[in-house]
């Protein structure tokens, strides 16, 4: 199917990426869209708005973050020389806190009191509840029952944190039930409640106002490597779930025709349907839809009906993915590639061994493409990696995936 | 076209199609319509049902399990239309599945069928530029769903858009049954009245015939959604129809 099919919207409605993008929500939340849109606008133009965020950004979760220069991956693979733009370093493990931050005090300004989310990693969850903390709001978090398995020191790291951890049992029971979930609660409650939705997925205005918050990861990288290394780098690789820390990092190269931008998605265990988050993947991938308010690129089976996804990483294991990268990846501004859950784990271990950084298994993904990606260029070429989130909260998988309670981990 | 509410208050009965399965759907759907029904509308069931609650979550998780298609849903209606002639025809479908066939395809195939209308759940006015001249090319009436929260400028533009009859929410929140009609159901009907003669019809929670006098009051029209797949999910396959034909005649009292 070709986005020329796409459902017309009567005229240029805001919040299209090209043909991608729109509102396809219930009516019931059509007031609240709009509302926030207002709102959002409002903030932006504020400067207020921005000292308080830019302060928080930087006293309470340790922004700017470090581009760091990883030499040793660097001179082992023999090419490129890779730096890591460490979003793994701020406060709650991943750049997650960018857009929960932004959204918690848009939120407060806006009066409301109580806030709901989603998570799959646990880590948007765990950003969202940690603001709430901050800011004293209530705090409801909603979570497929197989990621609370899976990613089970962030339901407790949340729960700490005070928020209310709801486990969801339908479909899938990972991120796209939790959002499905989210959506019901906020239809339900709409009146009172702000959601925080963790990336650049949704309805206008959500996939611009996250894209925007977490802008400041390609602002400072920018200006970073431009200190470094005098010049731009050749390449930027991103892990892309719903595409926020993607869409992040590359938006300010956007207009530098020459700087590669390369998404990575969930390769997962096979190129079948069900096996995989590779949403634009060229077989067995997504084709245009509309999925949880946004139209863009959904797996689903042919009679139109979502597909079960799979990755080792929770925050990829998504079946849709943000608009704007929809747009990026037919332009061909910016280009995608799948990881599969064995490469993941490998560059997890190689970035652990050589640079004592463990990253997290979403961050991984885009490891891997650097450790395939760096050999085959020149040494004077720049690969920047966004290095989204560390590892920790992975640790009961890597220890079952990578056998750590045994003798085979020293042998790798 | 057969979107008429004779008596007062018409009924609209919701079922989701193809659960238990399809051919269970067609001989409840025809029991509801001799038992006074006067609109059916038929659900797609799709995967991710973000609108519904538990009851139709899992009718649709059932119906999806069974592999019901749209194209199933829309041979479904086909043969309801050819065995009754006089009752109201409405597909009711999240965007999915019908960005999937195809919009043009779609509302070709629902005509041909001999659907009086369609309602997309997540179709808001602004993005239907497409659909609504695809209805209108194959005499389709598109149905909008208002809300309590909708302010009146969209009440007046879902008003303007939808034909056959306006779907009034009667509350926030999803679908599910509830205790009585919420207060802000009369009050969305009275702001809408301002925009339309088009007859209203209310839904989301109306589960009795008490619901259903309280509805005829100040609508024209009940729908009855989760809880005749409620009533289905409990009676065995070979008696449903049966218990629907006889829940549904006792709904105007
Ligand atoms: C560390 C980390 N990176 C990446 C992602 C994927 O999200 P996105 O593509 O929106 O950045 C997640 C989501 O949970 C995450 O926790």
């Amino acid at each position: 199917m070709s986005a020329a099919t796409v459902v017309n919207p009567v005229s240029g409605v805001a919040g299209r990426f090209g043909a991608y993008g729109g509102r396809y929500v219930p009516e019931t939340l059509m007031a609240a869209l709009e509302e926030l849109e207002v709102a959002y606008a409002e903030a932006e133009a504020d400067p207020a708005f921005h000292v308080e965020l830019d302060g928080l950004l930087h006293h309470y979760c340790g922004r700017p973050t470090p581009l760091y220069y990883a030499k040793r991956l660097s001179e082992q693979l023999g090419g490129a020389k890779i730096y890591l733009k460490r979003e793994d370093l701020l406060h709650t493990g991943a750049h997650k806190i960018n857009n929960a931050l932004g959204q918690g005090l848009l939120a407060q300004r806006m009066g409301k009191q109580r806030i709901i989310a989603e998570t799959g990693a646990g880590q948007h969850g765990v950003a969202t509840a940690t603001v709430c903390a901050l800011l004293g709001l209530e705090c409801v978090i909603y979570m497929g029952d197989e990621d609370m398995r899976r990613q089970e020191l962030n339901v407790y790291r949340m729960r700490l944190l005070g928020a209310d951890v709801r486990g969801v049992s339908g479909g899938s029971a990972t991120l796209k039930d939790a959002i499905s979930e989210a959506m019901r609660d906020w239809v339900t409650n709409v009146r009172s409640t702000y959601y925080i939705l963790g990336s650049a997925l949704g309805a206008h205005p959500y996939p611009t106002m996250v894209r925007n918050f977490h802008r400041v990861i390609g602002i400072e990288a920018r200006q970073q490597v431009l200190e470094m290394e005098g010049k731009l780098p050749t390449a930027i690789v991103a892990c892309v779930g719903g595409g926020a820390n993607a869409i992040g990092a590359f938006y300010e190269f956007l207009p530098d025709a020459n700087v590669q931008l390369i998404g990575v998605e969930a390769g997962g265990r096979g190129t079948a349907l069900g096996e995989h988050a590779a949403r634009f993947q060229t077989a067995g991938g997504g084709v245009p839809g509309v999925l949880q308010g946004t139209y863009s690129y959904v797996l689903q089976n042919d009679a139109g009906q979502v597909s079960l996804t799979h990755s080792v990483s929770a925050g990829l294991d998504y079946a849709s993915v943000g608009p704007e990268h929809a747009m990026l990846h037919d332009s061909g501004r910016a280009t995608y590639v799948s990881c599969n859950d064995a490469d993941a784990l490998a560059a997890t271990v190689t970035l652990s061994r050589t640079e004592g950084i463990v990253p997290a298994l979403e961050s991984a993904h885009a490891v891997a493409e650097a450790i395939r990606l760096a050999p085959t260029m020149a040494t004077t070429d720049v690969l920047m990696v966004n290095l989204s989130g560390r590892g920790d909260k992975d640790m009961g998988i890597l220890a079952r995936e990578l056998n750590l309670q045994g003798a085979l981990a020293h042998a790798d | 076209m057969p979107i008429n509410f004779a008596k007062k208050p018409g009924i609209v009965a919701y079922l989701t199609a193809g659960d238990p399965d399809l051919a269970s759907t067609k001989s409840i759907a025809l029991a509801a319509i001799d038992a006074g029904a006067d609109v059916i509308e038929l659900g797609v069931p799709f995967s991710d049902p973000l609108a519904d609650g538990p009851v139709i979550q899992r009718a649709s998780e059932r119906a999806v399990a069974k592999g019901t298609r749209l194209t199933d849903v829309l041979g479904l209606a086909k043969e309801l239309r050819t065995e009754r002639p006089a009752c109201g025809l409405v597909i009711f479908s999240y965007l999915n599945p019908v960005v999937r066939l195809g919009m043009e395809k779609f509302c070709a195939a629902a005509a041909e069928a001999g659907a009086d209308g369609v309602l997309l759940t997540d179709m808001i006015v602004e993005e239907a530029g497409e659909y609504l001249e695809s209805m209108r090319v194959h005499g389709l009436a598109p149905i909008f769903l208002a809300a309590p929260t909708s302010p009146d400028a969209r009440l007046k533009a879902i008003a303007r858009a939808s034909k056959g009859f306006v779907y009034a929410i009667s509350r926030v929140g999803v679908t599910g049954t509830q205790q009585q009609v919420a207060g802000d159901a009369s009050e969305l009907v009275a702001r809408l009245r301002q925009f339309t003669e088009l007859p209203i019809a209310v839904g989301f929670g109306i589960s009795n015939a008490a619901h259903v006098k309280a509805v005829g009051e100040f609508a024209d029209a009940a729908i009855i959604g989760s809880a005749l797949v409620a009533l289905i999910e409990k009676t065995a396959p070979e008696q449903a129809a049966a218990a629907v034909g006889a829940f549904i005649a006792g709904l105007r009292g």
